[in-house]
């Protein structure tokens, strides 16, 4: 089941959660709304969902509506819209039990519609199984762990057979190690049953993983669309680039086919976006390269100020004769040959580079 | 924390011992002063209702009770009660719905409001119910046209009694329904349930305890309110006193045992009330531990 929003405002009081968003989930998709608190991913969830209301803009001549499979359901009220809706607090029924909350969905339905108690308790377990729970069905939400009441939360809300899953930070409240469990968990379960689901999350590394598909969002629009290969790799503007990982910052400028910053001046031959002047120039930190020595390429003369060697990478904190600071990241192999220490007068050139309009 | 929500229940954190570093004599000092005034003030009173009662021996004690007046009065207070108790339930469960759950103009207007019969004497309250229903009143000459009558008779009783005990289920409800949020419910919505099916299968669950405490406090009041009542009652023998005043009436007939046999009927009730309350405070706080979010990372290490 598709789901499409088409041109979706929300303001809360003065403050514009939602300006004029169009997005398009395909069916099928792990699909992951990834912004800043206040970025409007939240709201963006649940006026898809149901529990907020779109602006209504039919005054100024636009129809906000939101579709599944081609079908409006902006009118339908949240309990006939048949979604899926896990919190992130759980939001569990506190004093049932958790078959009783997975239950809930099935008990709650008209009598003709009902299964019987034998179905019921056949479709419970059948779900508790898939989140790995039976044998925990007789527990309260409150002698379980965070993990597992949202996996309770999941069965919940897989027990009605929504026609799409929607996820509010749903690895929010975790701590990061179960947080990393429960993700890697999620993506195998969506192969799984294949349910069209949206994720909302602030954690771009969670974001990267997990999802199919990113939607960026900042400020009540959305800033890139795609696969995280392409949102990572290819980010469409600054605030994508800076949001999805750190960044080191230049003013620069750009002048027929060459970029100039601090003292260097680089090829910018791919400039697809027909940028002319002033620019800005972002390079990660893992893209920059340092050097002892100086190999005849063009390169930044600058001290090693402080270096944190705890990890996976070491992270160089520099500074270059022009005053500017910048972070570089390098292996520990790398960092071991060349021996840097606070006070090392080094080399440093930027591997890859992005330019914006600035 | 649930149990800090109501300033009358013992809170989950008042269960840890602090360190206070006071000296026993403190203590003991405190623990006799507190002793000795209870005795003072609850115990002996108590104890000189049923004495009074009692003094001329149990069968002149039981045939107090048959007394038509008296008789009358119980059934008169039961009938109050049994009308107002219902009412400030729906009432109470709906101005805390209201409260906790939307958020509209007013909210704060209408929880002061709650407050007002904490605030106001009784009499004045029942002087209000004269001054709008009486003879002389607002609406007496449309009520008299009409052939209705409200004040010294049942109806200006109930209304009396309703308003001084319509405090009680609002406000044990509403800081406990506050603090649950919506989450739940919009959870059961997402679910598939309708707004009724929400109200009974999560919403009322959720608060059963607070509404049951908040009950059980209205019925104390309802059955022992004595200024508002004495207001708009009339004091028709027979007809309109309810337990309070005919315990009022016997003792200024000098009736003594009379007088205190029906008080210690009202005294065994708040006796039996305490009990209750304190079954109630005990289940809800079983009840509380199983249902309690702890916080969820203080659980990852027993994972099973």
């Amino acid at each position: 089941m598709s789901i499409e929003v088409r041109n979706v405002t929300k303001h809360f009081g003065g403050f514009r959660a939602l300006d004029h968003v169009n997005l398009n989930v395909p069916t099928g998709k792990l699909v992951a709304l990834l912004g800043p608190s206040g970025s409007g991913k939240t709201t963006l969830l649940r006026i898809i969902a149901g529990l907020e209301r779109a602006d209504d803009t039919s005054a100024d001549g636009e129809y906000g509506s939101i579709l599944f499979h081609d079908e409006d359901v902006a009118s339908l009220p949240v309990r006939q819209r048949r979604v899926g809706f896990v919190f992130q607090h759980y939001a569990l029924f506190r004093h049932m039990t958790v078959f009783d909350n997975v239950a809930f969905g099935l008990r709650v339905r008209p009598r003709k519609h009902r299964p019987i108690r034998r179905q019921i308790a056949e479709r419970v377990q059948e779900l508790l199984r898939l989140v790995q729970l039976d044998g925990l069905a007789q527990r309260y939400p409150s002698q379980l762990s965070g993990g597992q009441r949202q996996r309770v939360a999941l069965a919940r809300a897989l027990a009605v057979q929504p026609k799409v899953l929607l996820l509010d930070e749903p690895f929010g409240a975790l701590d990061a190690k179960v947080r990393k469990e429960l993700r890697t968990w999620l993506r195998r379960l969506h192969d799984e049953i294949h349910l069209t689901s949206v994720f909302v999350t602030h954690d771009q590394d969670e974001a990267l993983e997990v999802a199919d598909e990113i939607v960026v969002m900042n400020q009540g629009h959305i800033e890139q669309v795609g696969t995280p290969d392409n949102v990572f790799h290819h980010p469409a503007t600054e605030f994508v680039m800076r949001f999805l990982g750190d960044v080191n910052a230049f003013h620069g400028r750009v002048n027929e086919g060459t970029v100039q910053f601090g003292s260097l001046e680089l090829p910018f031959p791919e400039n697809r976006r027909q940028i002319a002047g002033d620019a800005r120039v972002f390079v990660r930190p893992y893209d920059v390269t340092i050097d002892t020595k100086t190999n005849g390429l063009p390169a930044l003369e600058s001290t090693v100020e402080r270096v944190h060697s705890a990890g996976p990478l070491v992270r160089v904190e520099l500074l270059t004769c022009a005053g500017q600071r910048l972070v570089s990241e390098v292996s520990q192999e790398r960092f071991a040959t060349m021996g840097l220490e606070p006070g090392s007068r080094v080399y440093v050139r930027p591997r890859h580079i992005r330019v914006f309009a600035g | 924390m649930a149990g800090a929500t109501t300033t009358l229940r013992p809170a989950v954190g008042a269960m840890r011992k602090p360190v206070i570093g006071e000296g026993s004599l403190i203590r003991w000092v405190l623990i006799v002063t507190s002793l000795g005034f209870l005795a003072l003030f609850l115990f002996l009173p108590l104890a000189a209702v049923f004495t009074e009662a009692l003094r001329k021996g149990v069968g002149e004690y039981l045939s107090s009770f048959n007394d038509p007046a008296a008789i009358a009065a119980i059934k008169l207070t039961l009938l109050v009660t049994a009308v107002s108790l219902p009412l400030n339930l729906v009432f109470g469960l709906a101005a805390a719905w209201a409260i906790a759950k939307f958020e509209f103009r007013g909210k704060h207007l209408l929880i002061t409001l709650i407050d007002l019969p904490f605030a106001v004497s009784p009499v004045i309250s029942g002087l209000i119910y004269v001054l709008l229903y009486g003879a002389h009143g607002w609406l007496g000459p449309w009520l008299i046209e009409h052939d209705i009558q409200i004040i010294f008779a049942a109806p200006g009783i109930i209304l009396a009694t309703i308003f001084v005990t319509f405090p009680f289920v609002a406000r044990e409800v509403i800081p406990l329904m506050q603090e649950q949020g919506t989450e739940e419910e919009q959870a059961a919505m997402t679910l598939g349930a309708g707004g009724w099916q929400t109200f009974f299968r999560v919403t009322l669950p959720n608060v059963k305890w607070a509404v049951l405490y908040g009950v059980i406090l209205c019925n104390a009041r309802a059955m022992g309110e004595f200024g508002a009542v004495s207001v708009v009652s009339g004091h028709i023998r027979g007809k309109t006193n309810t337990m309070p005043l005919h315990v009022e009436i016997l003792y200024n007939e000098y009736n003594f045992v009379a007088a205190f046999a029906v008080a210690s009927l009202l005294a065994l009730l708040a006796l039996i009330t305490l009990g209750l309350k304190s079954l109630v405070e005990w289940r809800s706080r079983v009840s509380l531990a199983l249902t309690e979010y702890v916080e969820p990372t203080l659980l990852e290490q027993d994972k099973s």
